[in-house]
């Protein structure tokens, strides 16, 4: 059409996000970005998301993209614009979620000037996005969209930065489709290695203390491949656990199910990695918090790691089978051999594993100590899962002690219904991925479960619920530490509580009510459901202010620094003080 | 796959084909510093200006599982098309050109000159007082020829780091 030679940029950038099926875009105006935002204005098709802090505008993408599965888009303007969307990039990073972000630039003239709100947006983005362009001709502009789109959701996912001058989106010039773009050098392989693949199912066939590990790579894969992931737990009857990332990929109600693995995660999850005799990896990748010390982790395992980064395969732990491809793909060869070959479980050896497994589950070790004065944390979790189950609802978290025990007592059937900050851990990730997932949702229980401190990072976006009408629930576990720092100070301090207690909070009813919302405060255990029944029953945004026992510590705890068979299970453990002066210098 | 924890460090030469476009070599250089590894040595030029690709060849060192970690990383960039360990995949030839700056007068002067004929250096550039030596070869060569000309007025030395391609018929 020669009608396409006539748009300008701005009119190409809108054209290929409608043409990559983007329906809602986080963003932010500014200078740069101007003529965009014209173009906005001009159409009906595109929902923009007026945030009221950049880095929300990313954390709120990325909740858009982990709850539907779909690339998330964001629109910054240049300068503070872009540096503001940098934690939320890096975010995206370690987490693998597929986002595009486009920033504006000052004119292609201007660049390298000092202009007023400029910023070597791709210098500082380059280390934390998957990719990262600097458009400098308009006629460009289509096919790199429509890359970013292409990278940013094959293989492992990420953010892909697209940087915009000002003139090039003004510029006339010519738009080309999807379909005419093909990348030139990036093609990640989905399909696992069929040897290593007969390699692996053997191992499992013949595995004596057999675990399946389950990370968010399952779930990034695709509903396949969480189907898949069911089905391979299903039929080989072997014990699983899974990340902070992949909690949902696996229903958590299955009986084989042991919980959490890591750094608080179940004494049964984390024994049951250290004495198996095959791990089977499945989209995970051996992080810190999941390993503990690795020179003694699992030492007597043979390893299978299905990861699609090779760069994921011996960086922190070395594996002995190596698959590297899509976790569906490989996944639905494995039950396809297992099926071809025949195998078996040993189903002795198994019978005997899981008699040792339940000898751990019997320690039961996520229980606390019951209060009726104060609420304890992991009973505000409790009562909350057990108060809402039925709608389904879809949980964001912040960061720290109250992420880990949402983590610890929620139980999720399905994925795309947990959405944390797992990789760089950012406070005031929550308030906007729930946003952001309310925004695909707009009926669905959306709770945001939240620290008193966390909830500060991003308070400002109570502005953005209000205008758009997002009714989502905030549940603030308020014991007026950093609890997670406390924590840290009590186990390897000496108790020296530096600057982790906050004297001064807003008071959050009235902080509510002044964003025109709905609050509560909430301090005795007997009117906790009460008041969580208000807070789901009341229409719209709502705060709901739980002051809970202020020196509560999250456990079971694998110490900075230890193994996973050096957990320690209560205050009771925490008095003998195990941690060496190694683990005072891991984060 | 790689054994099992090795504590030994090894020099690898890899290749690597790149699209040659704004910002791709500080996505190798940011790569190396951004995630701790040694960068002895590196080239970049552009090879093939009709598929505007350009090799970059550095020279590293590390243990088998970081050396596999420097390739798997450096694979997984976008605009990089192919990356090849030199080291590890057969015989490979290693140049690096040097030019040395030797200035000094009488015996010291002639001896210079003397063993740069040994090692085929080329005089680039004569005063009275001194000469410019440009030589090729292997680095532990040059090496050698600049330890020779310390003592005999070495003033200024400038490298251009490793280039490499495999023996025999196939590309990389």
């Amino acid at each position: 059409m020669s009608h396409d030679h006539d748009l300008n940029g701005a009119e190409i950038l809108l054209k290929a996000l409608a043409d990559q099926g983007v329906e809602v875009v986080f963003g932010y105006p500014g200078g740069a970005v101007l003529p965009i935002y014209d173009e906005i204005f001009k159409q009906n098709r595109l929902r923009h998301i007026l945030v009221r802090h950049e880095q929300a505008a990313v954390h709120a993408a990325e909740g858009y993209a982990r709850a539907t599965g779909k690339v998330g888009a964001v629109l910054v303007t240049s300068g503070p614009g872009s540096t503001n969307a940098v934690t939320g990039l890096l975010d995206a990073m370690l987490d693998s979620t597929p986002m595009v972000c486009m920033t504006g630039q000052v004119p292609t003239s201007l660049i390298g000037n000092d202009a007023f709100q400029e910023a070597d947006t791709t210098g500082i983005t380059r280390p934390c996005s998957k990719h990262n362009y600097l458009v400098k001709d308009v006629n460009d502009l289509a096919r790199v969209i429509h890359e970013a789109f292409y990278v940013a959701k094959s293989g492992r996912p990420g953010p892909v930065v697209v940087d915009l001058p000002k003139d090039v989106v003004t510029a006339k010039g010519r738009y080309i489709g999807p379909d005419k773009v093909r990348h030139k050098t990036y093609k990640p392989k989905v399909k696992g290695d069929i040897a290593a693949i007969e390699a692996a199912v053997d191992l499992m066939a013949q595995a004596k203390k057999p675990i399946l590990y389950l990370g968010g790579g399952v779930i990034n894969s695709g509903l396949e491949a969480v189907a898949l992931a069911t089905k391979l737990v299903k039929m080989t009857g072997f014990p699983f656990t899974q990340t902070l990332m992949g909690l949902g990929a696996v229903p958590a109600s299955s009986p084989q199910y042991l919980g959490m693995v890591g750094m608080h995660g179940t004494f049964e999850a984390n024994l049951a990695m250290h004495d198996c005799d095959v791990m089977v990896c499945i989209g995970a990748r051996f992080d810190d918090r999941v390993t503990g010390k690795t020179s003694t982790f699992s030492p007597k395992s043979k390893k299978i790691h299905i990861d699609i980064d090779p760069s994921s395969i011996n960086k922190n732990v070395v594996v002995d089978i190596p698959v590297v491809g899509d976790v569906g793909h490989v996944l639905e060869d494995m039950i396809r051999v297992w099926k071809a070959k025949q195998l078996h479980v040993d189903e002795k050896a198994l019978k005997s594993w899981w008699r040792e497994i339940d000898g751990w589950r019997a320690k039961d070790c996520l229980r606390y100590t019951k209060s009726k004065k104060v609420i304890k944390p992991q009973y505000a979790i409790e009562r909350l899962y057990e108060l809402t189950r039925d709608k389904d609802p879809i949980i964001a978290t912040e960061v720290g002690q109250h992420q880990m025990w949402a983590a610890q007592f929620s139980k999720f059937d399905q994925p795309r219904h947990w959405l944390s900050s797992g990789g760089l851990g950012t406070m005031g990730f929550g308030l906007p991925a729930a946003m952001g997932a309310q925004v695909a949702f707009p009926e669905k229980l959306v709770i945001d479960i939240a620290g008193e401190s966390s909830i500060q990072m991003n308070i400002q976006e109570m502005a953005t619920l209000a205008q758009e009408r997002l009714p989502v629930k905030i549940f603030i576990m308020n014991n007026q530490y950093l609890g997670m720092v406390r924590q840290w100070q009590e186990l390897l301090h000496g108790g020296r509580y530096a600057e982790s207690h906050m004297d001064v909070h807003p008071d959050f009813v009235k902080l509510a009510e002044a964003y025109g919302a709905k609050g509560r405060r909430v301090d005795k255990p007997a009117d906790l459901d009460a008041a969580i029944m208000e807070m789901i029953e009341t229409p719209g945004a709502f705060i709901l202010d739980v002051r809970t026992d202020a020196s509560e510590n999250v456990f079971p705890m694998i110490p900075p620094g230890a193994a996973h068979n050096e957990m320690l299970l209560g205050p009771e453990d925490e008095a003998e003080k195990p941690s060496s002066e190694d683990g005072m210098v891991l984060v | 796959m790689t054994g099992k924890h090795q504590p030994h460090t090894h020099r690898h030469t890899i290749a690597v084909l790149v699209d040659n476009e704004p910002g791709v070599l500080a996505r190798v250089i940011g790569l190396f510093s951004g995630r701790g590894y040694n960068i002895e040595s590196l080239t970049v030029a552009e090879v093939a200006a009709r598929d505007n690709l350009s090799r970059i060849t550095v020279v590293t060192s590390g243990t088998a599982q970081i050396i596999e970690q420097i390739k798997a990383q450096l694979s997984r960039l976008v605009p990089v098309h192919k990356v090849v360990d030199l080291t590890n995949e057969g015989p490979a030839v290693e140049r690096e050109l040097a030019l040395v700056k030797v200035a000094g007068i009488g015996e010291k002067r002639v001896e210079s000159l003397r063993i740069a004929g040994i090692f085929r250096a080329h005089t680039v550039d004569s005063t009275n007082e001194s000469f410019v030596f440009e030589i090729v070869g292997r680095s532990d060569k040059i090496d050698a020829f600049i330890n020779l000309m310390e003592p005999l007025g070495l003033v200024d030395v400038s490298r251009t780091g490793v280039v490499a391609i495999a023996r025999g018929t196939q590309p990389l």
